[in-house]
């Protein structure tokens, strides 16, 4: 928050920067960094379950002696399968898209020269880095990386002796995600503290843009529960290393039995989705929150049932933390306990289907402006109906029973987290590309990306479902074991040949960015006519964000189309006029 | 070397996307009127699209669905399962047309303002509680089904079996005489003894162990789940049964056989389903195949976690004693 200005070398404006902008550059290009090799495992996974026994030069390329002829091999197919999740769910969707817009967007649309603690932000990024670091070391270990699944349950991710990923390659993986934790807890932290003592004048709670409240009530969740998380993987840590007993208990493996004595892996299954079920709704949260934004600018109209929308995050946020046991109906718990969780967990689905329809209401009678920003928030709203309802099923502890593990679920939870949440990020680096960088990204290029991605995600998502209600397991390295399964060998083919065609596509959209940095049309200050403050700054980045007063606020965000205003859209900053109600 | 090839192809393949698309968008960035049309109306199509594969792959998928449930429990799972299913499609079908509608046919128009329109207390009050009260029946509904299937202590005489799941292997043991099984733990395991029974416990000495499950039809079986590992789930997809096997635990599960495995292999959707599958081998020169229950493992446990199974055999109570009766005991085995 300096107004004074000190010189400002290389290194402190590049590097050890602690201008929120700039840092949210770097979790955005670290993110992206992440979301390449994520995407990538998928693509040689992918080959794998399509064409089991076939020879691929590209697994020949990349995988060294984890692959015997362009074969790879089961533990390596695990090892990949775990290091997708992980870095997609917490690199990418975690850090990547909250880690970029609550950075860039809490300061600029609250009015506020900078983050509480510009400092704490500053090794908040450096801990991202560093885990991400430790993280992509570890694909690098002799046994391969960690390979239990990115959820980890124990005994499989304690022992070494179950699978050579369990060794090192383990070790790296809790270290990487305690450092990972650190950092989220102090980002999470920074932007709680500055949404609550850095607005600007007049800029009350409920003058707030939607981003801003999805971010905040984000951080809250993360704060509350990834500290769980550490707590669980220092009690592994402890299992592993120094031979004590949480998780462990009556082992015999490879002809020996083990001293562990009275432990119990559903502990630290109740640990891991204490987080693991909110960290669904920290990657979802701000991806709606952006949307909400996007969609409302880009109808030219205001965002339907404003207050719903903050009701329902806060009652989604609420929820989520206590509806874990529904990752574990069939865990060994006590059914009762199953059936409170069915309980919480249906809950959620009003919020989320209030969510819904507010947005569908918001198109309806707008301008639809089709910026590459609106078509992924489209995107967004579709994927994530279609990926909610399926919740329904596995919600349900009955009918979770013969679906749970299966590809029903990861198709339920691509659709709803994983390609909702990419497309949110998406829509934001579209639509604040020009505040990041001055710049315009290309419009073409966008359209091109947003529909071959769109066709791409339910061709590999929608067909999945069936392979999961038709009985197949996920994370088999291959179904040629199954004569029953032989039917669904087709299907997994269709599917693969749409994940190649979705990460292809991906290359359009990594080609637009990067070469927009450099290349892109020069912006406008207001390029989209939105309502909100960041668009008052100037296009230059200047550290404290404004040349010289926070402007003060009289208005909340959506006044887009208001009756009485020559323009379509009146900034926030825009006094009320002499008998104007607020919206 | 090669790895290195490819990603140079794919920065060259980014970079002539680029070349490619500079020339021809010089200069607008904004959408504009024309573009707002073109996209409103790909979002139409995208919804044809949309329809189009939802359809598609109803058609064209059911086939490898699996076949109608082989125990008592299951049905009462189909019902449930139905009706979540009808009620998801009806609303998928209807968010999704208006999404995509809505976007086709608000595309925007220039000098069109749009309708300022940001509250309605009666609309909200609409969409919460019809999706509430929808839930409320779904979970009442739910829970009755959870509750039955989950709660076996009611059985009369059931039959208990222990499925006992290790690295990537499964095993059985039948309770024997007495329907009691014997104490075990895996400080116990010692050469034959693989489960670690307690011989000991003179109500091991009459259990059955076995590498093949036979289940009798009509009889409830109550299983018992061990593991001496790592966590593994006993998945048995015909039965709509599954539960975790835990190592320092014993879980539970429980289910009534309602189809032999000969009437099975006579039910239309399995006879669809096995010359669907018997076709696909044909061309590739396999064996054909006949059909079998299956337990299959669940959770993420190793290498060779893709092929650790057992056949599952269900016949009529008489054949099942008879087979019963032919396999050695613990205390013959041990012996």
């Amino acid at each position: 928050m300096s107004d004074h200005h000190h010189k400002e070398t290389f290194v402190t404006k590049y590097i050890f920067s602690t201008d929120h902008k700039m840092i949210s550059k770097q979790y955005l290009i670290t993110g992206i960094f992440m979301g390449v090799i994520g995407v990538f495992m998928s693509m040689l996974f992918r080959l794998q379950i399509a064409w089991p026994e076939k020879s691929f030069s590209i697994i020949e390329a990349f995988l060294g002696h984890h692959q015997d002829g362009g074969v790879m091999s089961p533990d390596i197919y695990l090892a990949i399968v775990t290091i997708h999740g992980t870095i997609m769910v917490f690199f990418v969707l975690t850090a990547g898209l909250s880690g970029t817009f609550s950075n860039l967007l809490i300061p600029l649309q609250i009015g506020a020269r900078d983050m509480a603690s510009g400092f704490l932000n500053m090794v908040s990024y450096w801990l991202f880095f560093l885990s991400s670091i430790i993280m992509v070391i570890s694909l690098f270990v002799e046994a391969g990386p960690a390979s239990a699944g990115w959820t980890i349950y124990p005994p499989l991710s304690a022992l070494p002796q179950a699978i050579p990923g369990s060794g090192l390659g383990m070790t790296l993986w809790l270290v990487s995600m305690a450092i990972f934790i650190a950092s989220s807890l102090l980002g999470a932290l920074n932007y709680i503290v500055t949404v609550l003592n850095l607005r600007t004048v007049g800029m009350k709670m409920t003058r707030l843009p939607l981003t801003i409240w999805a971010f905040f009530i984000t951080a809250i969740i993360g704060v509350v529960s990834f500290p769980v998380l550490l707590s669980a993987a220092l009690l592994l840590i402890f299992d592993r290393s120094f031979g004590t007993s949480f998780y462990l208990s009556d082992i015999f493996i490879q002809g020996e039995v083990l001293h562990y004595q009275g432990g119990s892996p559903v502990l630290f299954e109740h640990l891991f989705w204490f987080l693991g079920h909110p960290e669904v709704y920290i990657v979802l949260l701000p991806a709606l929150g952006i949307t909400s934004e996007i969609i409302s600018t880009n109808s030219r109209k205001p965002i339907f049932g404003y207050r719903a929308m903050i009701g329902s995050i806060i009652a989604i946020a609420f929820l989520s933390t206590i509806v874990w046991g529904h990752h574990m109906f069939v865990s060994g718990m006590n059914p009762f306990l199953g059936s409170v969780f069915t309980f919480t967990t249906l809950l959620i689905a009003i919020p989320s289907a209030v969510k819904a329809f507010n947005y569908i209401t918001t198109l309806w009678k707008g301008n639809l402006q089709m910026n590459p920003a609106m078509l992924f928030s489209i995107g967004l709203v579709s994927t994530f109906i279609s990926g909610g309802l399926t919740g329904l099923v596995l919600g349900d502890s009955a009918l979770d029973i013969n679906v749970h593990d299966t590809y029903f679920v990861v198709a339920h939870f691509h659709l709803v987290m994983g390609v909702s949440a990419i497309y949110g990020m998406f829509a934001g680096v579209y639509h604040w590309f020009p505040k990041m960088y001055g710049r315009m990204m290309n419009k073409t290029l966008g359209y091109w990306h947003f529909w071959i991605t769109a066709v791409a995600a339910y061709g590999v998502f929608f067909p999945m479902h069936f392979i999961g209600l038709a009985g197949l397991p996920r994370r088999y390295y291959s179904n040629t074991a199954f004569p029953l399964f032989d039917d669904v060998a087709d299907v997994n083919i269709v599917i693969t040949m749409f994940a190649i065609l979705g990460g292809a596509a991906q290359i359009i959209f990594l080609a637009n960015f990067f070469i927009s940095i450099y290349k892109g049309k020069k912006a406008t200050q207001n390029p989209w006519k939105s309502n909100t403050l960041e668009w008052t700054t100037p296009i230059e980045h200047i550290h404290g964000n404004w040349p010289g007063e926070i402007p003060a606020v009289h208005r909340w965000p959506y006044d887009y189309s208001k009756p009485g205003h020559e323009e379509d859209y009146v900034c926030q900053t825009t006094p009320l006029m002499d008998g104007e109600e607020e919206s | 070397m090669t790895a290195l090839l490819y990603i140079l192809l794919a920065i060259v393949v980014a970079v002539a996307i680029w070349q490619i698309a500079s020339i021809l968008n010089l200069k607008s960035v904004i959408a504009t009127e024309k573009d707002n049309n073109t996209q409103g109306i790909l979002f139409a199509a995208f919804g044809i699209f949309f329809y189009g594969l939802m359809i598609f792959s109803f058609v064209k998928y059911s086939s490898i669905l699996l076949p109608d449930s082989a125990s008592v429990e299951g049905d009462r799972y189909d019902t449930l399962y139905m009706v979540t299913m009808v009620l998801i499609l009806i609303v998928q079908a209807i968010t999704q047309f208006l999404l995509f509608y809505f976007a086709f046919k608000y595309r925007g128009i220039k000098g069109r303002k749009a309708l300022f329109y940001a509250d309605s207390h009666k609309l909200e009050l609409i969409w919460t509680v019809i999706p509430a009260v929808v839930l409320a029946g779904l979970v009442l509904y739910g829970l009755s089904v959870w509750i039955d299937v989950m709660d076996a202590s009611d059985a009369e005489d059931p039959l208990i079996v222990e499925v006992y799941a290790k690295q990537f292997q499964w095993e059985a043991r039948y309770a024997g005489e007495d329907n009691e099984l014997g104490l075990a733990n895996v400080r116990n395991i010692k050469g034959i003894n693989t489960m670690g029974v307690d011989m000991t416990d003179k109500n091991a000495l009459d259990d059955i162990p076995t590498r093949e499950l036979h289940l009798p039809k009509g009889r409830k079986v109550i299983f018992k789940f061990r593991s001496q590992d790592v966590l593994h789930s006993a998945y048995m997809p015909h039965f709509r049964a599954q539960m975790n096997c835990v190592p320092g635990m014993v879980t539970q599960f429980a289910f009534t056989p309602s189809m032999t495995t000969e009437e099975m292999r006579l039910n239309d959707k399995t006879i669809t389903k096995v010359e669907g599958i018997n076709k696909i081998r044909a061309e590739k020169g396999e064996d054909p195949y006949e059909f079998d229950y299956l337990l299959l493992c669940n959770k993420i446990c190793g290498a060779s976690h893709y092929n650790m199974q057992m056949k599952i055999i269900v016949e009529e109570e008489s054949e099942f004693n008879s087979w019963l009766n032919s396999q050695k005991t613990m205390a013959q085995v041990v012996q």
